[in-house]
């Protein structure tokens, strides 16, 4: 099929996106994976689990209902449960490759003459000894369980890490009937006050947190980390201890917390394979674009995670501005500024809200002290702490790629997107853009007709054949 | 409490499912590792190296550590997947192909 925009990605910038262009008439067709739009943020329970009262605050309903309701209303192609695993520049535009789930197997090809990029992003979780048992999720996690299939995985949790996630992740699970332990947050409080100018906006839902922690009698830790998790076979406990102002584990603090559920994460991070393999500039871990949400390669524009974690406002910003900038520049016009300066507004202050969150919740600075030797870091691998210390002080290796080919650390299912992070912080090496081709397995048959010349021309979605 | 009752839901009638030819029960709608973790089974696959147990890790699709074989089909990822009416569950032991 032909469209004038492909957006990928149906969370918040996505779906602003694909409002803002197609309002401006551009004929936009949105990709996305899930069975029902709005992504990780704006997950719902399955239609067939008849939930019957949202979850969500009502000011964050309010804008979920305006963009499904306007999604539904508008010209929009929406392809859900489509997976894209590559997008590719040709002569004429850009295709646009996706397997049809849920078995991702069926290829369906979309030709467009420009991308929009809002593939979001995944939680980054470091690792500490016994964090491969059964019953230690990351906190998005257990959140995309319980918002989307209204399942809690024990009785007992502990929330630990860092960043504004945890949250949301202990009072979702403490509504659930899970008893939350305790929430653990690596920051210190203290943290917040210098940042404070730029996170007033956000205290009055920090206070709405506390309260409701203070309703279930969720116990706060700030400034200590889980240093161990504990079981044989599956999680029966874990030990937490404090940190000291340089983020240092202080001895004599550790204590045992008895759960069944470990909800962990330390941060985000986007996913950017789509546009590594486009080519687009990345800056650190982000993709790079302007004022205008564009990246360095003429045609493909991106939003929301994917250019920088932010959270699902600055997203909404984004998307917006991207929307209506694809739809003056397919015209072939400059578009106007001006006429999105209240976005422009948003998109500048929630990026300063959330640089002072990231200076903030930071992971501890020596977390790499706890890991021990044995601990297994390439989960997918089986990878251990030892082997990767190994590669770089007695093998030589300077750089992530050496290290992968030395010890097989990334080489697993997961092509390294969970353990790249830890691996980097244990070699001392800088993150590498991982430079994937493809965003996900791709069945070899199906690979092998997306190198067909024929391939472009078809004019309608390919079925198996 | 259950976590049905927060979002006061109203399932459609629940249906049938085997884990090891066991009998679960799953809720419409649900993933295949929504309905195990409701079932109170947190691991179902074991790694190709060392034979340790593994479930749900990220949840949204990322890290492949929920690995299953649903109706003989391997290295199916539970937190995607959704769980249908009759579907035989295995444990997945390794690569899923030695079976």
């Amino acid at each position: 099929m032909r469209t004038d925009l492909a957006v990928i990605g149906a969370g918040p910038a996505g779906l602003a996106a694909s409002l803002a262009a197609s309002a401006r008439g551009v004929r936009v067709t949105l990709v996305d994976a899930a069975e029902t739009a709005g992504g990780q943020f704006y997950r719902q329970p399955a239609v067939a689990l008849g939930a019957r009262r949202p979850r969500a605050p009502h000011h964050q309903r309010r804008t979920w209902e305006r963009l499904r309701d306007g999604l539904a209303a508008s010209s929009v192609r929406h392809l859900a449960d489509h997976h894209v695993w590559c997008v590719e520049r040709d002569r004429t535009g850009f295709t646009v490759h996706a397997l049809r789930g849920p078995l991702q197997e069926e290829p369906v090809t979309v030709h467009a003459d420009a991308v929009l990029l809002a593939t979001g992003g995944y939680e980054k979780v470091l690792p500490f000894p016994g964090w491969t048992l059964p019953g230690v999720v990351t906190a998005g996690g257990a959140q995309a369980l319980l918002k989307g299939g209204l399942a809690v995985p024990g009785r007992t949790a502990v929330v630990a890490g860092t960043g504004p996630l945890l949250l949301p992740v202990a009072t979702g699970l403490a509504a659930a009937g899970v008893e939350v332990a305790a929430l653990v947050e690596s920051a210190d409080p203290r943290g917040f006050v210098r940042y404070l100018p730029s996170l007033a906006a956000k205290l009055p839902e920090a206070a709405g947190y506390a309260a409701r922690l203070l309703r279930h009698r969720v116990p706060f830790m700030t400034g200590h980390t889980v240093v161990a998790a504990h079981g044989d076979g599956r999680l029966e406990a874990v030990t937490v201890a404090a940190l000291d102002s340089g983020g240092r584990v202080r001895p004599g603090t550790a204590r045992r917390i008895p759960c069944d559920t470990l909800a962990v994460g330390h941060g985000m991070l986007p996913h950017t394979d789509l546009a590594e393999a486009l080519g687009c500039r990345i800056d650190g871990a982000d993709v790079h674009v302007d004022d205008e949400q564009r990246t360095d390669v003429p045609g493909v524009w991106a939003a929301g995670e994917t250019t920088g974690i932010g959270g699902a406002a600055l997203a909404l910003a984004e998307g917006h501005i991207a929307g209506r900038s694809v739809a003056a520049r397919l015209r072939g016009t400059a578009p106007d500024p001006r006429a999105w300066a209240a976005a422009d507004r948003s998109r500048a202050r929630l990026r300063e809200l959330f640089a002072a969150v990231d200076s903030v919740c930071a992971p501890p600075a020596h977390w790499t002290e706890q890991v021990t030797d044995d601990t297994v870091v390439c989960r997918c691998e089986e990878v251990r702490a030892g082997a990767v210390r190994e590669a770089v002080q007695e093998l030589g290796a300077g750089d992530l790629r050496t290290v992968k080919l030395l010890t097989r650390a990334g080489m697993g299912w997961c092509q390294g997107r969970v353990c790249g992070p830890a691996v980097a912080g244990l070699a001392g090496c800088d993150p590498a853009p991982a430079r994937r081709p493809f965003a996900r397995p791709v069945p070899l048959g199906v690979l092998a007709r997306a190198g067909h010349p024929t391939d472009a021309d078809q004019p309608t979605e390919e079925g198996p054949s | 409490m259950s976590p049905l009752e927060p979002v006061r839901a109203e399932p459609d009638p629940a249906f049938t499912v085997t884990l090891d030819g066991r009998e679960i029960e799953a809720l419409p709608g649900q993933t295949v590792a929504a309905a195990l973790w409701t079932a109170g089974v947190v691991s179902w696959r074991t790694t190709r190296g060392e034979g340790r147990p593994r479930g749900i890790f990220c949840g949204i699709g990322v890290c492949f550590d929920c690995l299953v074989t649903v109706n003989g089909r391997p290295n199916q990822r539970a937190c995607l997947l959704p769980v249908r009416p009759g579907d035989a569950i295995r444990t997945q032991e390794g690569t899923g192909h030695e079976d």
